[in-house]
């Protein structure tokens, strides 16, 4: 028996739940790996205009992570529909295009043009800390999100998945409002707004001071994330957040991710991705499980559910 | 001189026989010092990778934690010597940090996790005879297999090489059993600065005996040397760093600007570079 890999976005098919993080991936990854084996293509986000990005140094190590400020350099909407779709037409791999903009407006008629032949779904990055005023974006609160995703979803027919922030203290609430304003499904979530500095020059060590910590330290928050919001919305859920061990992806499942993105875990090994892809397909054979209806959602916090409840009975 | 691919030109199938770069596990054959901050690192390389590295291209390093050191991204690092003769892949590195500490702790029999070779090489265009090249520190690791490469295709060489002093010279032999002249400059002797190099390396140019000039590890040096060449209308190429993660391109974080046709724009160092046109770069 071959384990059954494949997981559905709504009426998306993956034939596995492993695809990259935006930002993560591009067409460079085809020279070292088989970019066909992973269950979609996720390409960096794409703001309306060229943008340059910030300034160097980009990317700084942190203990067990990194923390990076690349600021969504983009080539713009025209390089996207001209050059990077059509490419991506050689796969029969789902493509799924990552927008962001300042201003809702601008992200709309992004969403609409990006709205083409060859884009299985658009991810709506409301949440790259990275290119809003002092780390803000639109997903930190349940209001943004909702007024964003309205106009997002006003432009398009296409799957529409919401990129969540961690820097929020609402998640399931700005989870709510993306689904309430018509998203397709949430990605939970992006990296976490953090700070290093150099102690001999005291200067930050980031060209844009502040950035994005990625990498397996921030697993246990996202996967928190993704549980609070899977278990409050209807619409799937992807997890995301420094994902890369087989362990990880199957973490994230249980708690009910139907799939999950995998980012920096690629930077230090490119093969991350279809290793997981096989690695998860031996653990299912090994555990006699057919397929991820049997993970996903499993989750045994019943028991936990009812001592909250009886510690609130016995409160009161 | 054309140096950097479009995304469209440069796009393979997935296939693997497209495949330009390698994840490894090589074995250590050697790691020893060289001087007080300068270690070499020799590794037995497969063929199939051997067969694609070109001098300016580099490794990304999977340097292991070990101990206290825990490095987390890869480290970058120029390719020193391509011997396919005996299989063997070598890097000239100086202990910095947690990345090269912990490369410093290898011994002979260990495994190392290498992904490449990566960036495009130097290039040396057939008309071209007579060469200078010209470096400072680690940068004379990077402009090592070029000068082998040149000394096979029958080209001459000048190579300047400095340092902080004497004992921080390295590879002179090397440049010299490739054939070059070497000269050496060093902070100790008041011989590196640019008003000392400019006196130095003008003449070399004005007699016209220079084809072509390659360069790494100095933003002075970058700075002169563009002036030269400038002025004196000779092509350059410049191998240079910047933080990095991925090292494939993707992470767009290695960037730096340059100033082409089109204006200033950015490149990635990993994917555009590592050795770009001498002329468009920026100093750092």
């Amino acid at each position: 028996m071959v384990a059954e890999l494949s997981s559905r976005i709504g009426n998306l098919h993956l034939r596995n739940p492993i695809m990259p993080a935006s930002g993560t991936f591009s067409d460079d990854l085809a020279e070292v790996i088989d970019i066909s084996r992973i269950g979609a293509h996720v390409l960096k986000t794409v703001t309306p205009d060229l943008r340059g990005g910030n300034a160097t140094p980009r990317v700084c190590e942190i203990r067990g992570a990194m923390l990076n400020s690349i600021g969504i350099p983009s080539k713009g909407l025209k390089h996207l529909l001209k050059t990077v779709i059509p490419w991506y037409a050689r796969f029969d791999v789902p493509l799924v295009v990552s927008i962001s903009a300042n201003d809702s407006e601008s992200f709309a008629r992004s969403c609409e043009k990006v709205s083409q032949p060859g884009v299985a779904a658009i991810e709506a990055n409301i949440s790259c800390p990275n290119i809003e005023e002092d780390g803000r974006a639109f997903a930190m609160r349940p209001e943004s999100t909702h007024t964003i995703m309205t106009a997002l979803r006003g432009a398009t027919d296409l799957p529409l998945w919401a990129k969540l922030s961690p820097n929020t203290g609402e998640p399931a609430e700005v989870g709510l409002a993306a689904e309430a304003a018509g998203a397709d499904a949430l990605v939970v979530a992006n990296t976490v707004l953090g700070m290093a500095v150099d102690i001999h020059s005291r200067k930050p060590r980031l060209g844009n001071i502040m950035g994005g910590i990625s990498g397996p330290p921030i697993k246990p928050i996202a996967l928190r994330m993704t549980y609070q919001c899977a278990r409050s919305v209807r619409i799937p859920v992807i997890g995301c957040g420094g994902v890369s061990t087989v362990e990880d992806v199957l973490e994230y499942l249980i708690v009910g991710a139907s799939a999950v993105q995998v980012g920096t875990a690629t930077f230090i090994n490119p093969s991350t991705m279809t290793t997981l892809v096989d690695q998860l397909s031996a653990w299912m054979q090994e555990n006699g499980v057919d397929s991820l209806d049997q993970i996903i959602g499993t989750l045994r916090d019943d028991d936990v559910r009812e001592s909250e409840q009886f510690m609130e009975t016995v409160r009161r | 001189m054309t140096m950097t691919l479009s995304t469209s030109d440069c796009a393979p199938y997935p296939d693997a026989s497209s495949f330009h770069a390698f994840e490894t596990d090589p074995e250590v054959m050697s790691n020893a010092p060289v001087n007080r901050e300068y270690r070499l690192l020799t590794l037995a390389a497969p063929d199939h990778v051997l067969a694609l590295c070109r001098p300016g291209q580099f490794f990304h390093l999977l340097c292991p934690a070990l101990q206290e050191e825990a490095p987390f991204l890869r480290r970058p690092m120029s390719i020193y010597g391509i011997h396919r003769d005996r299989g063997a892949l070598s890097f000239l590195y100086k202990v910095t940090g947690s990345g090269t500490r912990s490369l410093a702790r290898l011994t002979r029999g260990d495994r190392l996790n290498v992904l490449g070779p990566l960036g495009n090489g130097f290039i040396i265009q057939p008309s071209w005879k007579n060469l200078l090249l010209v470096a400072r520190g680690v940068g004379l690791a990077t402009l090592a297999p070029l000068a082998r490469e040149a000394d096979s295709l029958g080209c001459k060489m000048t190579a300047v090489c400095s340092a902080r002093s004497e004992e921080m010279l390295m590879s002179l032999a090397l440049f010299r059993q490739y054939g070059a002249r070497v000269s050496t400059v060093t902070d100790s002797a008041g011989t590196s600065d640019p008003a000392a190099m400019r006196a130095m390396l003008d003449p070399l140019f004005a007699r016209g005996g220079i084809d072509a000039v390659y360069t790494c590890g100095s933003n002075r040096l970058l700075l002169l040397l563009q002036e030269l060449a400038q002025d004196h209308c000779v092509p350059g190429q410049v191998a240079m760093e910047q933080q990095m993660a991925c090292g494939l391109g993707m992470c767009q974080c290695c960037v730096r600007s340059f100033r082409t046709a089109d204006g200033t724009i950015q490149k990635r160092v990993c994917r555009e570079g590592p050795v770009f046109d001498m002329a468009e770069a920026v100093g750092w």
